[in-house]
């Protein structure tokens, strides 16, 4: 009989721990829509930062070239050569550049690019923002009545709207090029085989897609590394721990919406995809 | 000028400040004292809206920061110098355009005018000017920091208030002095509202003739020197009680340069 109280209790606590869990997601879910919102919102308004916009837009794009051409390079090597393989089997190998864009255009290029950006943007700005968050510098700014959200945020995020599909586009033309180089070389397909067959998928409908998913991207990745900046807590250790949580978040909310975006726009679109 | 009624404030469900109030009028000095983690730095949080009371009203220039919208706020902020706890200096600026900052933001002066008026100001915060404009606030020493945070509370147009948490702790005794003769003569010179936290009962002495107690987010004690010499209240005492025989010598003198 104690048993059984010892156990119902047991219960109880584990009860309350996930009720506390779900209600402190709830509330930072919440508290992250409210931020977003009002990041949006001082995107609008004056005064405008144009210089510390020009310098993240530097950071941002030039700084993460580097990246983004050695993903491409190697991811769009990569499949293409895992696919000429499996397509030569079948004789199909002509298809190479249709299969290169679907991949590429629509889903590999806006994720790969916003996750390379997710995980060296994203946590160098939740990393800054949250040292300057436990040194008192946002206290500071806001008392010389300087909006931080406005100074610090929407430089940020402007800069990312821009630079991720920038970026996107770059890492597609690097990485159709790695499978023009394997389908040449490797697989031995015509160079104007490859290309007519690239071209034939340029179409609006994949072009939509490919270029739809990193604005959407862009703008997860800077309402959740700049909310988590703004709200770490607990000195060092807490910019650590708000830094990790930002390329997790920002990681897996990427792939997530990715989905849904793949799922609606599949339905929205159809006609124009084929 | 400024005035606390009845304030209340909790961080999450911790009750910080309990019942609050206090009130200082333009162009008075008013020192505020109490053991660590008594809520000192909460005032000042609150003082300049970066934090709201759960209950009680802070009323500046006639007006109820708690109830203001943020771009309001943001106007009373431009009339309030803050020199903060640990300098709070901007890490990846120059000394030069943290002391400028306020002009830099908020002014169309060029960048050459900007530049004279922080060199100008950071000679007189007691700096070498030539020698440090250019570097890093990591470059500075901790003393070099606080002097440059004060300066950059300064250098904006007019502050109506100053106010400084314990602009003295960690420095040099020499470095301490010249900050003390600093906070006075720009308190007597442009006669501004001027709060200061501070641990040191000589500073607190030397600084002000009115001053608060606080001890665990109470006001204990509101009242000027010679009353805080006599007050009998234990945990004003309890307070003092570390320096009871400083605090003497000090007053003494005090009272014998009256
Ligand atoms: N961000 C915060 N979150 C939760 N509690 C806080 C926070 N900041 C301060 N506190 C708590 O508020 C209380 C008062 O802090 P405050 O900084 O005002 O003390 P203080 O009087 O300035 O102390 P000191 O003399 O050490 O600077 C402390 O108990 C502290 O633990
Ligand atoms: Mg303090």
């Amino acid at each position: 009989m104690f048993n059984n109280i010892s156990y119902l209790r047991k219960e109880l606590t584990i009860f309350k721990a996930i009720n506390k869990w779900l209600k402190n997601f709830a509330y930072e879910l919440q508290n992250m829509f409210f931020f977003s919102l009002r990041m949006l919102g001082a995107m609008f308004s004056r005064p405008f930062y144009f210089s510390e916009t020009k310098e993240q837009l530097y950071l941002i794009g030039v700084g993460s070239l580097y990246l983004i051409v050695l993903t491409g390079i190697f991811a769009g090597q990569g499949f293409a050569l895992a696919f000429s393989v499996e397509l030569a089997l079948f004789g199909a190998k002509d298809y190479l550049g249709r299969i290169m864009v679907l991949a590429i255009i629509r889903e590999l290029g806006p994720v790969l690019t916003s996750l390379m950006i997710a995980a060296r943007v994203a946590a160098g700005i939740t990393a800054e923002l949250g040292a300057m968050k436990s040194s008192n510098q946002i206290d500071a700014m806001v008392a010389f009545g300087i909006d931080p959200i406005k100074k610090l945020a929407v430089p940020r995020l402007i800069s990312l709207i821009i630079m991720v599909p920038a970026l996107t586009i770059i890492c597609d033309i690097i990485a159709l090029f790695g499978g023009y180089i394997i389908s040449v070389f490797i697989a031995h397909v015509s160079s104007t085989m490859y290309w007519s067959s690239v071209r034939e998928k340029l179409i609006f409908g994949n072009i939509f897609i490919g270029l739809l998913k990193p604005a959407v991207f862009s703008f997860v990745i800077a309402f959740i590394a700049c909310y988590k900046g703004f709200t770490s807590a607990g000195g060092t250790k807490g910019v650590g721990r708000a830094t990790t949580d930002s390329v997790v978040l920002t990681s897996i909310t990427i792939l997530m919406v990715n989905f849904f975006i793949t799922r609606v726009v599949f339905a929205l679109l159809k006609g124009y995809l084929l | 000028m400024i005035e606390f009624k009845n304030v209340y404030f909790a961080y999450d469900e911790k009750l910080i400040l309990k019942n609050i109030s206090f009130k200082v009028n333009a162009s008075e000095a008013l020192v505020i004292m109490g053991p660590s983690g008594s809520g000192k730095s909460t005032i000042l949080r609150l003082i300049l809206g970066l934090e709201c009371p759960q209950k009680g009203d802070i009323i500046i220039e006639d007006k109820n920061i708690c109830r203001m919208k943020e771009s309001q706020k943001q106007n009373i902020r431009k009339k309030i110098g803050m020199v903060f706890q640990d300098g709070a200096l901007f890490d990846s600026l120059s000394i030069w355009e943290n002391v400028g900052y306020y002009l830099l933001e908020h002014t169309n002066m060029s960048v050459e005018e900007i530049g004279q008026k922080a060199i100008k100001m950071l000679g007189f915060v007691g700096l070498d000017a030539q020698e440090i404009m250019d570097k890093l606030p990591e470059q500075l020493s901790g003393g070099m920091q606080r002097r440059v945070a004060i300066g950059r509370a300064l250098l904006s147009t007019n502050p109506k208030v100053m106010l400084y948490d314990e602009p003295t702790t960690g420095l040099d005794p020499q470095s301490a002095e010249n900050v003390l003769g600093l906070i006075k003569k720009l308190h007597h010179e442009i006669s501004i509202a001027t709060i200061v936290v501070t641990h040191q009962i000589a500073d607190a002495v030397a600084l002000a003739d009115r001053f608060i107690v606080i001890v665990e987010g109470e006001v204990v004690f509101d009242g000027n020197l010679e009353e805080l010499s006599r007050c009998n209240q234990p945990k004003v005492k309890g307070f003092l009680a570390p320096f009871r025989k400083s605090f003497f010598k000090v007053a003494q003198k005090k009272f014998i340069e009256i």
